[in-house]
């Protein structure tokens, strides 16, 4: 169950991580985009950081929110929207009495298709998510499970985002989003939150 | 005298979006177009903070935005969804539609014309 503390726990821990990766995110990118995701990345969850570090939270649903604001207004690249949507609708899900972490990711997933209109299988970080939301009904959330999520877009032709205007030309390259939301699930399993 | 509809270009580059504006003002005097191009520190990329900024900016009541790719177009939507003004998102060709929409909004069209005119250059 997600609370105050170990929602901002796993947020600063994505933080870090993503500042630990900055560069190997941005090299994905580089592959099949313009190269920033790195850059856009850790500039969003250091402000993220700097945000939750601030003042003290009174619910979840503020952490998140305050998160969201932070990845929506700093990060940049189309993952700033992309992020922002899925923090604020983790946000909206957290208000409700009688939610668990599965809703929570849930509505997470639903505020990036709402946004980008990506499907399962387009190449894009969604679909890390929906493997880890099924991972998370089946309550078989696991690193090698997110792993395996990630490494799986690299065979795939990308049909949403820049790496599209590539075509066949992004085939065998991981999706760097993919693999930014990866680290997300990974800090929830290292934060102890699951 | 200021139209009522106004226009609102958003690209990933500033200096995309000044120039283009030049190209507007040029033929649409009495439009009303602001501008959101790039990062909040003029980076290459997109800022909700900037797309409002425009918004707000404009003089018109209600607003047509174009947009170069598709992440201009996910943080329109964005400010779209909380800003007070209609806003209409063009998924259109980016220079050809706006040039188009400015012209037809000085020349004092209807909305719906300028929209049906718009129509055929949809790309997006
Ligand atoms: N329409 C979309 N739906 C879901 N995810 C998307 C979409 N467009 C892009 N992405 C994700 O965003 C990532 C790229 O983010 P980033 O490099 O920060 O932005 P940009 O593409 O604007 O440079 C991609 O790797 C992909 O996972
Ligand atoms: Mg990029």
């Amino acid at each position: 169950m997600l609370t105050v503390e170990n929602t901002i726990k796993w947020l600063d821990l994505f933080a870090d991580k993503v500042a630990a990766e900055k560069d190997y995110l941005s090299e994905l990118d580089q592959a099949i985009g313009d190269g920033d995701h790195g850059a856009n990345m850790s500039r969003g969850t250091a402000a993220m950081k700097e945000a939750l570090g601030k003042q003290n939270f009174g619910t979840v649903q503020d952490v998140l929110k305050t998160a969201a604001m932070s990845l929506l207004s700093k990060i940049g690249g189309a993952s700033g929207p992309l992020y922002g949507s899925a923090l604020i609708g983790m946000a909206k899900e957290a208000g409700n009495a009688d939610t668990d972490l599965t809703s929570i990711v849930q509505a997470g997933a639903d505020g990036i298709q709402k946004r980008g209109k990506a499907e399962p299988g387009d190449k894009t970080m969604v679909d890390v998510w929906l493997t880890v939301l099924h991972a998370l009904k089946e309550g078989k959330l696991t690193d090698a499970v997110i792993d395996q999520a990630v490494q799986a877009t690299a065979p795939l032709k990308a049909k949403k985002g820049r790496a599209s205007y590539l075509g066949d030309r992004s085939v065998g390259h991981i999706d760097p989003g993919a693999m930014s939301s990866g680290y997300l699930f990974k800090c929830l399993i290292a934060g102890g939150i699951l | 005298m200021t139209r009522k509809y106004g226009v609102l270009l958003v690209s990933h580059v500033s200096k995309i979006v000044d120039g283009l504006s030049l190209l507007l003002n040029e033929v649409a005097r009495d439009v009303s177009i602001t501008t959101a191009g790039g990062t909040d520190d003029d980076g290459i990329g997109s800022s909700f903070d900037k797309i409002q900024a425009a918004v707000n900016a404009n003089k018109a009541e209600e607003i047509l935005a174009f947009y170069d790719l598709g992440s201009s177009k996910m943080n329109l939507e964005m400010v779209k969804e909380v800003s007070e003004k209609p806003i209409t998102i063009f998924d259109t060709a980016f220079i050809e539609s706006a040039y188009t929409a400015s012209a037809l909004l000085q020349a004092g069209v209807s909305i719906d014309e300028v929209k049906k005119q718009l129509e055929p250059l949809k790309i997006k």
